[in-house]
């Protein structure tokens, strides 16, 4: 297992660097001028935009630019943006607010999507069952941008049960976004438990459980349970590596100054250094939980061995 | 007449391209076994309702786009009286109008035509992409897998919405045709270039399970060229998980684009499109809710409408998970 | 449960006579969308302790399905127990409350199956799963019923027992499995031990010494034990009676020995001819014609006419024993021998009564 782990560490270091590189490439490939843009109306004298340009080595060709850029990497410097502000210091601002909106996210996602799944998937064909059929369609249907609108309108105008944006109510500020950003996950949750379980009540060794004489309960949780929630834990480990990356409309709608609010922000205002950092510590997370999920797989399956 | 005689005989005729080198009777099951596969997933579908619902929200989505004239009860989308501002719906207009004063029901129905079109154009695109690198990928193997795998992992790290948010937001300033047009061409290629990874696994591990199984082998024994193993005997048998993704996924391609254009990088005004409404309604939401409710509401029953055809066809074609 | 007794060792049972298990008129339905489908049509048939009954049958007969409704385990719904009944030491099963249903089974009646490898939990050591068997019906604590598991793994012959223990079903081979399915079937002294197709998985080597260690295991235990199978060869070795089935009825039933060297059933002595012989040699195989029954749709009459070369149809029947439309009844053909089939004297090849 050890030895699996550092293999996969390893190759995880050539699809950090690619993806990053991606989005270098196309942050830095872009054209106008930011150091023009940091002027506003008082344009800048030539000596303190060469003085500028030379700082961020926007005059060197791109790989030298990337070169530069990875080598700060590794000493923990993720650059400064163009106000002179370390990208690290906004990083530490705002991915707070992401991560307890995943978390949010994720409890939504396992609790309402596990009970779901589970008692749709025990009352094959029931009433329940299909209620899950339904809604889960809906909701994997409505766009996220749809959902938070309605979210808002409904919950926080109408109803006013929850503030419609900004972190001013501390987490219970994060439950209707957390909601939002949840839906699909969770209705897939549902639907992945429900077919999981629905799948393993026919195997042959559910069947032996019952020959034993085990009480339905032990045959339900032990053997069914057990063996069906394999594949829905691992799913809901990778989905917080792509929660903490995929919070930007959730972000903005609801106005929370997480690192998918200040992603889109800069890629708005061009500025590039923030734009790469907070992109590489998205793309970290998702490959990072992966590489947890697949040894979390071996744990829960003892079939699976990867030495 | 010795087996080897035969065997030589029937190599040549494949070479001649006279037979289909699929003599020995283990062989040729593919166009065989698809054929009721896809006779049986046809009966399976008649009887799913949600088939039919999403067939019949597709088909209202696709007139739409064809002819929104029909559907606009005869207004013209651009024809605005700006005394008409925000005005709620009543029996002569059904969706009311926009803050400037143009009939709704026309603006809604005739953004269908550019959700259609980068929904098509982004899905082709990516079943391209798809098939050719995952067809090369999982046959050849060795390196160029490698290579290929690791490129599809870089582009599925990088979240789709984000990815091509990038890209389109400085697209218009790049010399790249097509990317720098601010245009539905420009929304498609982007958000296939970010989106192709997924049809290019399924593409691969198809692949990879058919190169294996006995038939190829009898195949390639009988002398196939590798182009042709892949043409006809690998391909088919990926056609039908494929054309379940390609479904699903134009209902979420029309998604993303409508979310890009709200978020100001997708089409710009005076485009019609569905994200613009939501983006121009939510400033008025309180006072106006019907501006961000309708093209919403047509927003998400098109892309149930996907969602559904699809869900059916992967119920239908894959007969492991029917109850 | 009040007067079902499962304390006392199987073999002070033998003595006195009641048979353990008594199946009547057994019937099993299976109700689908798509029709019904009648895989038990009245099986009757009773067992002794220490005896040893094999059912005989090719697949879809209806001797798994007879075999999971006498274990209470058939999926109800799609399949129902339209008739009959199963006592299991003089108590009607089918009466029983779920949970008095579930106390026999393990301790009562106890199944092992064909497929090892599916049957046994892949994500729990073989220890653990043997164990259940005493935390479930004994209360026992985790320690104790690893401990009592590691002795049965030794009872059944495996290997390094204490070692495997904690291992997992896939990490043994196919027979080494099948041992630890029959160490868990048997950890509670089960009254009866039903066997559904055992060895069938297995290659021939390692199906000897399986059916070894369960005959053997029966005499050390005097349970009763049904063998479900369609392998002649295992019935020949191992059972002393016969049942064989066709289209869910009992079409033949007598002594292994009687049975076999003079059928009086033509599909009993279809399937005798089928098999290669090692005595009869140079003599060629006779395959039965026709295709299995249809469960969904079984013909009139006696549901093996339309592949019977021993059927009477029309007039050259004799009269209420018309192969396509009178249903044969299962009837003592010589004494210890009973057959459903209306010309059992002439397969017999003895003078009708």
């Amino acid at each position: 297992m050890g030895r699996y782990v550092a293999r996969r560490l390893l190759l995880t270091i050539p699809v950090l660097l690619g993806a990053s590189f991606l989005i270098f490439a196309m942050v830095y490939a872009l054209p106008g001028d930011p150091i023009r843009a940091l002027g506003g109306d008082r344009p800048l004298s030539p000596a303190v935009i060469a003085e500028l340009r030379e700082r961020f080595h926007l005059n060197d060709p791109l790989y030298v630019q990337y070169w530069e850029y990875v080598k700060g990497l590794f000493q923990g410097d993720l650059g400064t943006d163009f106000r002179g502000r370390p990208v690290l210091d906004t990083i530490e601002r705002t991915l707070p607010v992401t991560v307890k909106l995943a978390l949010v996210a994720i409890v939504f996602e396992a609790v309402i999507g596990l009970v779901a799944g589970v008692l749709a998937g025990i009352r094959r064909n029931s009433f329940f069952d299909n209620l899950v059929l339904v809604s889960t369609t809906l909701v994997v249907s409505i766009p996220i941008l749809v959902l938070a609108f309605f979210a808002q309108l409904l919950f926080g105008l109408r109803l006013q049960w929850f503030p419609i944006a900004g972190t001013n109510e501390g987490l219970y500020s994060y439950l209707l976004p957390g909601l939002v950003l949840a839906s699909g996950s969770l209705a897939y949750v549902a639907r992945l438990t429900r077919t999981s379980l629905a799948e393993n009540l026919r195997a042959d060794y559910v069947r032996t459980a019952r020959a034993k004489g085990l009480p339905n309960r032990t045959v339900i949780v032990r053997h069914t349970l057990r063996n069906s929630l394999i594949p829905v834990v691992t799913y809901i480990g990778a989905d917080i590596g792509t929660l903490l990356g995929g919070a930007i409309v959730t972000e903005t709608v609801f106005n929370l100054p997480g690192i998918g609010r200040e992603v889109f922000n800069s890629i708005r205002s061009q500025e590039g250094a923030v734009v790469v950092g907070i992109v590489t510590l998205m793309v970290f997370f998702f490959i990072f939980f992966n590489l947890v999920v697949d040894v979390l797989y071996a744990v829960l399956d003892p079939r699976i061995r990867y030495d | 007449m010795t087996d080897q005689q035969q065997l030589d005989l029937r190599k040549d005729a494949v070479e001649a391209g006279t037979t289909t080198g699929l003599a020995s009777p283990s062989v040729d099951v593919t166009q065989e076994r698809q054929n009721s596969l896809w006779s049986d997933a046809w009966g399976d579908l008649r009887r799913n309702p949600f088939f039919w619902i999403g067939a019949v929200l597709g088909l209202v989505f696709l007139l739409m786009a064809l002819v929104p004239q029909v559907f606009a009860r005869g207004a013209d989308p651009r024809a605005c009286d700006l005394g008409n501002s925000r005005g709620l719906p009543s029996a002569d207009h059904w969706f009311g109008f926009d803050t400037q004063g143009c009939d709704y029901l026309a603006n809604v129905v005739y953004g269908a035509r550019n959700s259609l079109i980068i929904g098509v154009i982004a899905v082709l695109v990516i079943l391209l992409l798809g098939v050719v690198v995952g067809a090369v990928a999982g046959y050849y193997g060795g390196l160029t897998d490698g290579i290929l795998a690791r490129l599809a992992d870089i582009f599925y790290a990088l979240p789709l919405i984000l990815g091509a948010l990038v890209l389109l937001r400085v697209g218009p300033s790049t010399g790249i045709p097509v990317i720098n047009s601010r245009g539905p061409g420009a929304v498609a290629i982007a958000l296939a270039l970010f989106g192709w990874m997924t049809a290019m696994r399924l593409v691969r591990s198809q692949v990879i399970a058919v190169k294996s199984s006995d038939y190829v082998a009898a195949a390639r024994a009988m002398g196939a060229s590798s182009r042709r193993i892949l043409v006809r005997h690998i391909l088919p048998n990926a056609v039908a998980p494929v054309l379940v993704y390609a479904t699903i996924t134009i209902g979420v391609i029309i998604a993303a684009e409508a979310t890009l254009t709200y978020l100001g990088v997708g089409l710009q005004r005076p485009a019609i499109s569905w994200g613009l409404q939501i983006e121009a309604g939510q400033d008025s939401i309180r006072t106006a809710p019907h501006l961000v409710l309708f093209p919403s509401l047509i927003l998400t029953m098109t892309v149930m409408a996907f969602v559904m055809m699809g869900d059916a066809l992967r119920d239908a074609l894959d007969p492991r998970q029917r109850a | 449960m009040t007067n079902l007794d499962l304390t006392k060792p199987t073999a002070e049972l033998a003595a006195q006579g009641t048979p353990l298990l008594e199946v009547d008129d057994l019937r099993v339905e299976f109700r689908t969308r798509s029709g019904v489908v009648k895989a038990v049509n009245g099986v009757s048939y009773s067992l002794g302790a220490g005896e040893t009954l094999a059912i005989l049958g090719e697949s879809g007969s209806g001797k798994s399905v007879s075999a999971q409704a006498i274990m209470g385990i058939l999926e109800t719904p799609p399949a129902v127990i339209s008739g009959g009944g199963i006592w299991f030491q003089g108590r009607n099963v089918l009466e029983m409350s779920a949970e008095d249903q579930r106390r026999i089974r393990g301790p009562g009646i106890s199944m092992i199956f064909q497929d090892a490898l599916s049957s046994l939990n892949p994500v729990y050591s073989v220890g653990f799963q043997i164990g259940e068997m005493f935390r479930a019906h004994r209360g026992m604590s985790r320690k104790a019923a690893r401990a009592k598991a590691v002795e049965l793994m030794d009872r059944v012959r495996i290997p390094a027992a204490a070692r495997r223990v904690d291992d997992y079903p896939h990490q043994f081979s196919g027979g080494m499995r099948q041992r630890v399915m029959i160490a868990m079937a048997i950890a509670l002294d089960p009254r009866i031990l039903i066997a559904d197709e055992p060895t069938t998985a297995l290659d021939v080597t390692v199906q000897a010494q399986v059916m070894d260690l369960l005959k053997d295991l029966q005499q050390e235990t005097g349970m009763g034990l049904i063998l479900i199978t369609h392998d002649l060869g295992v019935v020949n070795e191992v059972a002393d009676d016969v049942a064989v089935m066709y289209a869910g009825e009992i079409v033949e039933r007598g002594t292994v020995d009687d049975v076999f060297s003079r059928p009086s059933h033509p599909y009993t002595d279809g399937l005798m001819s089928s098999v290669p012989q090692v005595e009869a040699k140079g003599g060629r195989l006779r395959p039965i014609v026709g295709q299995p029954p249809n469960l969904a749709d079984i013909p009139s009459g006696c549901p093996f006419h339309p592949r019977c070369s021993h059927r009477r149809l029309g007039a050259e029947a004799a009269p209420g024993r018309e192969c396509s439309t009178d249903v044969p009844p299962l009837r003592l053909v010589v004494p210890g021998r009973e057959a459903a089939c209306h010309y059992s004297e002439e397969v017999l090849g003895v003078r009708a009564p």
